[in-house]
């Protein structure tokens, strides 16, 4: 692939605890290009925590790795002034829930525009222009309303979109979405994804999709990441999610209930030592 | 074990000419030993319903009866026996500082009930797990775990009726999968009546026997739940969310 966006080469995230060090991840390793990787596990799984080594967002945590290569920066040695130039500017984070990560006095629209005020030089009318515009592209009607709006006066699909707009503002080259539809409805998450989906593929955005849905990850990636117990377990593609390989990924895709799935007992996930077994797989 | 049957229930909030519905008509009846669904939106008064048969709301008009006894006569003893109900969110529903055997022992003591450590035995074995764990307190126990101890609280009184809500939404699929098979588990051995919560449509095809569509605080329509292969249903909200939910589920 010529043009890598992300390069991770065994990256390991442990945290100091009772009597050495407790390790959350373990010997990750992939790359990603203009596209749409999922990463998937059960809570626990250390999913979250890449997500968030990338962005170095863990700051009593020791990350290690042989590359951590985004473009042509090497993140691990960037120091964190320069971090800050790259967090929210050319890397950013979708995070979870909108009700809890918008700050709730302050009108979502300054929010938005705060994006780019902070990257970029201009005068807040432009920033408003461009957060205005913004929010249209994410398919919010009546954006100078919604502008003026406080959190609470949003709904939940329209706060992610609103979320989803301060994120791309800065047009950045990296997105990592940690859970970004799990507090919506069915109904709203598939516009909420649609949308998102659209940007992505639009501007050449890469994007790491953290979920522990497996619907989800097969409908919207193009590759997938298993995780279980800090590591990763098994890559595959999206749409052959069905041929997968480890009893993990099995496990999980049996454990699934499905509509006109009938009535038969649920197959239970039946975890085993050696999975923890320290296994390599090259994404 | 008993049926269930809901007239009527509406709740007003305010008086006058700003009094507001919030619920404003619902009706339905469960047969017994029957699993019945209600799904919908957040906000579309699916936990209010459940909320209101267990009288943790009071401010309710109509008539709900269960086994042909109206909810309000039953004095509280009686109607704790008959119904109990489970929460969504075991990381909270549990006592932190409170350990498996007090949590199972309290209903016990204050219903006077005979064979204490027998029954508080029998319960957690019932929900599949070791005699040993009733001495241990809620952070020593996983999400899965933690739903199980609410659920053998919720059986150690015998009720006939079990309300649900959203009784796996907080937990992975592989251990949804357990507690799912739990529940089925313990209707085909003891006969309970379910009246289950969930936005999950798949885990409301493997559970329930008919489902309510919920939307505003209105039934939108009762459904089999052979309606949802095909999406038979007539009413256009309730087809725009099986749509949805068939879209999502789909590509196998």
């Amino acid at each position: 692939m010529s043009d890598t966006i992300l390069d991770v080469k065994k990256l390991c995230v442990s945290y100091r605890g009772e009597g050495g060090y407790n390790h959350a991840v373990r010997n990750v390793s992939f790359t990603l290009g203009r596209e749409k990787l999922g990463i998937v596990g059960e809570s626990g799984s250390g999913k979250s925590t890449v997500g968030r080594a990338l962005l170095r967002l863990l700051p009593t945590a020791e990350i290690t790795a042989d590359t951590l290569r985004f473009e042509e920066l090497d993140v691990l040695k960037l120091r964190e002034k320069e971090m800050l130039k790259v967090r929210g500017r050319r890397m950013s984070m979708i995070l979870q829930d909108p009700k809890f990560s918008l700050n709730p006095i302050r009108r979502v629209g300054e929010q938005v525009s705060e994006a780019y005020l902070t990257h970029f030089k201009c005068t807040k009318a432009e920033a408003r222009a461009k957060a205005i515009s913004m929010l249209e592209a994410v398919q919010i009607r009546d954006c100078e309303r919604v502008y003026d709006l406080y959190p609470h006066e949003v709904s939940g699909g329209m706060g992610q979109r609103i979320m989803i707009a301060m994120m791309l503002l800065t047009d950045p080259d990296l997105v990592i979405a940690d859970e970004p539809t799990s507090a919506l409805d069915v109904t709203v998450r598939l516009q909420v994804l649609n949308i998102l989906d659209k940007l992505v593929s639009d501007r050449g955005i890469g994007l790491i999709m953290i979920s522990h849905d497996l619907n989800l990850v097969r409908n919207f990636c193009d590759r997938v990441l298993i995780m279980y117990a800090g590591q990763v377990v098994e890559s595959l593609k999206a749409s052959e999610l069905h041929l997968a390989q480890h009893p993990y990924t099995q496990g999980l895709l049996a454990a699934q209930p499905r509509i006109g799935g009938g009535r038969g007992r649920l197959s239970v996930l039946n975890r085993r030592p050696e999975w923890k077994e320290p296994i390599e797989v090259q994404a | 074990m008993k049926s269930v049957d809901i007239r009527n229930l509406s709740i007003t909030l305010g008086h006058g000419a700003k009094a507001v519905k919030i619920l404003p008509d619902v009706s339905f009846s469960v047969a017994k030993g029957e699993c019945f669904g209600l799904v919908g939106e957040s906000g579309s008064g699916k936990s209010t319903i459940l909320r209101c048969m267990s009288l943790l709301l009071t401010q309710w008009d109509g008539k709900i009866t269960i086994g042909g006894k109206d909810v309000r006569q039953m004095p509280l003893i009686e109607r704790c026996r008959t119904l109990q109900m489970v929460f969504q969110d075991p990381y909270g529903s549990l006592h932190p500082r409170q350990s498996v055997r007090t949590v199972l022992h309290e209903p016990l003591r204050i219903h006077g009930m005979d064979n204490r450590q027998e029954r508080m035995e029998r319960a957690i074995t019932e929900v599949g797990l070791p005699v040993d764990f009733l001495d241990r307190y809620p952070h020593q126990l996983s999400g899965g775990q933690r739903q199980r101890v609410a659920i053998a609280r919720a059986l150690i009184l015998e009720p006939s009726v079990l309300l649900l809500d959203e009784p796996t939404s907080a937990l992975d699929v592989s251990v949804q999968a357990e507690i799912l098979n739990l529940l089925s588990d313990l209707r085909a051995k003891r006969g309970f009546t379910y009246i289950m919560v969930s936005h999950d449509l798949a885990v409301v095809d493997y559970m329930c026997d008919r489902f309510a569509v919920m939307q505003a605080g209105e039934i939108v329509e009762i459904l089999d739940r052979e309606a949802l292969d095909g999406n038979k249903a007539t009413k256009p909200y309730a087809r725009q969310l099986i749509e949805a939910s068939l879209e999502y589920d789909s590509a196998v």
